[in-house]
């Protein structure tokens, strides 16, 4: 077979018409990547993101938020983890935001992401997170962008049941995954008396509606099930909350297999209403606790650490018609109401379908006592009688369901490694796409709310191997955007993403971006070492503790010289910016500090305790480039000997201080 | 072989004009979108302090200062984050000068000598009127020096403008002054 160069160039010719064509058509259904998506995604130097997206930093204990659709990170949250870049748990005004009752715990594992709402939709005033590890809760101020509070869970162990919110913020919720004897019992038990010692609880944390601030309104005492994910009812459903469990089985060794005995395990339905007329009538049994409530201080720039002695338990046995199980198959991770209240999904991990469950008979089932006997003392629905419907082969390893404005359902599968889109009333699976690898958590814009915003979705993958460039054994997590707009789900972008991304939150940006603060008001500053001018700047001794009330301001802290510090003393940095400029923190580091920096906001104070550690001179420095002349932003403290006469001094400014002496005398 | 050279030419142009037209119908924002960005000064901010620029818009007796600097483009560099001390002439001080200087200076061809006069009144360095002392020389942003005096705790800059006023700004210190300081001729 010959071709002359003519027929060649023809054959040339149509094949490039046709690829042509391809390429103008409206993206072919076997692209994995839409034709437009550069341009979906791109957002030009200068102009913002559309949405912020707020995700869980997973066993980095942070929390991150990223730009959407271009998938920039704009910040890195410290919550649970000490972080050395802002000074996070260093400082001693923020070190009490990690006390605990185990003492100071510098690192969590953060899961999942509730932004609060009002009226069911989602107001950007606070975003809450888990720590999963050592049970607690955490809320950031969005108008900050910083931890304002963490309340520890007591009776609890594995908090990964939160922190799922109600539609109006009332409350904020709190399951335990690892059941465990109650803290207040003896825990010195043999682990094989799983069944008659160990206990979950539910513990609803109510949310200030003017401060946010949290405190447990009261905690339900339950078998000792795995609380694993949770929902808060909706519009009709409002009043009610639905937590997935596992190990109905109630092992306590190798769950891989011994909790994954049973057909079916449950979603527990939570009439938080009725608790709260139990607790309004007295039927809450105060229980003694001790567990840390943290609350930072935007006036003082300060955390508090208040131990807490007490919470209140409500038993379902004392409680009739506050709880009760309904049959969910196989291990149930993600439960998710839809944005009308009425469908609740559950995702069995080993199951085949996905059960869809409806609110209206939920009702009628409880009102007719509809029962299939009980589990330990609750009455457990008939499945037939609950259910709406189920998915039926939608896909392998069912964990997480999402919510478009269509009425469209999204769910993601592990197993299959794919995001697969339906529609909740006729439960037709409409759309599937891959991902990239090994889908966890999705998040539709405002997916969870009663107004999903719709338009995105992104999965939160767990397995990334050849995605982005190799950076040795481990890799970033990826984040993979993809436009719901239309009928097809279409892949837009990858991104990475710090620590584990478990749930995330999308919220429209200008929610959000009109409340961000610029600057503290240094008049307003009460923080008690505070140093709110030059005229204030000072050294004190007080016996062994040297307190240096310093202030800076481009380009020099004030005193810059200090004196008279001997060994044996403990000197606090106590740093106040003067500055009244948005975007400029000063830093504060010294030679031979055993902690981290400090980066004090324009108007704040914070304070760096140091212990020297043999006589000599040590510099100190701004560590945030701060102005032309920030490489002159430094100064220095000499350390004497113990016995040392050298007198308390400082200055700044002075060349030839007449109060300094030139030699240590002993 | 010319008509197959050809070829790849026609398709890439067909394959750009399909680009564009799908990228302008659908982009949420469009690729070929150029944004001209504007330095600090632009920035969006009623909470913090003002800046030496915006604390000289503000001021009734330097439009004739703040006029200069636009025309000089120092807005965008005396926006930044400094510190700058800053010697600001006040409209009175610029009318001292012989008739017809400042139009003169305002003209794009002598923009090289108007930035040269300006910068020659900022410092890069916070320098507070307390601090200063008899005798300090200055080192100024265009690469002269200015000599300070002080008597009586009143001080003068290169023994022509006294310092009236000092209004503290984010990003520095402003010294009004009452006249203008021509930078040394050039030997």
């Amino acid at each position: 077979m010959k071709f002359s160069s003519k027929s060649l160039s023809a054959l040339l010719f149509i094949v490039t018409g046709l690829l042509l064509f391809q390429a103008c058509k409206p993206k072919g259904t076997q692209s994995a990547v839409s034709g437009n998506a550069a341009s979906r995604v791109y957002v030009a130097p200068g102009k913002y993101d559309e949405f912020y997206d707020f995700v869980s930093g997973g066993f980095s204990g942070q929390m991150a938020v990223y730009g959407i659709p271009s998938g920039r990170l704009l910040r890195v949250i410290p919550v649970f983890s000490v972080d050395p870049e802002k000074g996070y748990g260093y400082s001693e005004e923020t070190k009490p935001m990690l006390n605990t009752s185990h003492g100071f715990v510098p690192w969590d594992d953060l899961h999942h992401i509730a932004l609060s709402q009002t009226d069911g939709i989602q107001d950007g005033r606070w975003v809450f997170a888990n720590g999963n590890n050592t049970p607690r809760l955490a809320r950031v101020d969005l108008k900050t962008f910083r931890t304002a509070e963490i309340l520890e869970i007591p009776n609890s162990a594995g908090n990964h049941s939160s922190p799922f919110i109600t539609e109006n913020s009332e409350y904020v919720v709190a399951g335990t995954r690892f059941s465990i004897p109650m803290d207040n019992s003896n825990g010195d038990v043999a682990i094989n008396t799983y069944k008659q010692n160990f206990k979950g609880t539910l513990s609803f944390i109510a949310v200030d509606k003017t401060s946010g601030n949290m405190s447990i309104n009261f905690q339900i005492l339950l078998p000792g099930v795995d609380f694993d994910l949770a929902r808060a009812g909706k519009g009709k459903s409002h009043g009610w909350f639905f937590f997935s469990c596992y190990n109905s089985e109630r092992a306590n060794t190798l769950l891989e297999v011994n909790a994954s005995q049973k057909d079916k395990d449950f979603i527990l339905c939570v009439n938080w209403k009725k608790a709260e007329e139990y607790l309004k009538s007295g039927k809450g049994k105060k229980t003694p606790a001790n567990y840390a409530h943290n609350n930072y201080d935007e006036k003082t720039h300060s955390a508090t650490s208040t131990m807490m002695k007490e919470v209140v338990m409500l038993d379902p046995k004392d409680c009739p018609d506050m709880v009760y199980f309904m049959p969910c198959p196989k291990s149930p991770h993600g439960c998710d109401t839809d944005p009308t209240g009425e469908y609740i999904v559950g995702s069995g991990k080993l199951a085949a379908t996905i059960p869809v469950f409806s609110f209206t008979k939920i009702q009628a089932a409880i009102a007719a006592k509809s029962y299939d006997g009980e589990y330990e003392g609750i009455p457990v629905l008939k499945y037939e009688s609950v259910l709406y419907g189920e998915v039926t082969k939608p896909g392998l390893g069912p964990l997480h369901t999402e919510f478009d404005d269509k009425g469209n359902a999204y769910t993601s599968f592990f197993v299959s490694s794919e995001i697969v889109k339906w529609n909740i009333k006729d439960l037709k699976v409409l759309d599937r796409v891959p991902t990239y690898y090994s889908v966890g958590h999705l998040s539709v814009a405002g997916g969870p709310s009663k107004k999903p915003w719709g338009k995105y979705m992104i999965a939160y993958n767990k397995i990334t191997k050849d995605r982005f460039l190799p950076t040795g054994p481990e890799l970033a997590q990826s984040a993979q955007l993809y436009d719901i707009s239309g009928e097809k789900m279409k892949l837009l972008l990858d991104f990475p993403t710090i620590g584990e991304p478990h749930y995330a939150e999308m919220i429209p940006a200008e929610l959000i971006s009109k409340n961000s603060v610029k600057i503290f008001k240094i008049e307003e500053n009460a923080n008690p070492y505070a140093a709110k001018g030059d005229n204030f700047a000072r050294v004190e001794r007080k016996g062994n503790d040297i307190h240096v009330y310093a202030t800076s301001i481009r380009s020099h802290f004030n005193p810059d010289n200090i004196e008279g510090v001997k060994m044996g003393d403990v000197v606090y940095f106590h740093i106040t910016n003067l500055e009244q400029d948005w975007d400029v923190p000063h830093g504060f580091a010294i030679k031979g500090a055993n902690n981290g920096e400090l980066l004090i906001m324009p108007g704040e104070t914070q304070t760096l305790k140091w212990i020297p550690e043999k006589p000599g001179v040590y510099p100190f420095y701004c560590t945030d480039f701060c102005s032309a002349l920030h490489q002159e932003m430094q100064g220095y403290i000499r350390v004497s000997a113990a016995g040392s006469s050298v007198p308390i001094s400082f200055s700044m400014g002075k060349t030839t201080p007449d109060s300094i002496s030139t030699k240590a005398t002993n | 072989m010319k008509k197959i050279f050809s070829l790849p030419v026609i398709a890439l142009s067909m394959l750009l004009a399909c680009n564009n037209k799908s990228d302008n119908k659908t982009g949420s924002s469009p690729v070929d979108e150029v944004v001209t960005s504007s330095g600090q000064e632009a920035v969006k901010d009623d909470e913090s302090a003002k800046d030496v620029v915006k604390v000289a818009m503000g001021s009734k007796d330097h439009t004739t200062l703040v006029a200069a600097l636009k025309q000089a483009e120092l807005v965008t560099s005396l926006s930044n984050a400094g510190p700058f001390t800053v010697f600001a002439p006040t409209n009175a001080a610029f009318d001292k000068l012989p008739g017809g200087t400042v139009d003169g200076l305002m003209k794009d061809d002598k923009k090289a000598d108007l930035q040269n006069i300006l910068q020659y009144h900022v410092a890069v360095a916070g320098y507070k009127a307390e601090n200063m002392k008899d005798g300090q020389v200055i080192g100024m942003a265009n690469g002269d020096n200015i000599t300070l005096s002080v008597k009586d705790g009143k001080v003068m800059v290169n023994g022509i403008a006294n310092i009236i006023a000092s209004i503290p700004a984010s990003n520095g210190i402003i010294h009004v002054i009452d006249a203008v300081l021509l930078p040394p001729q050039k030997k």
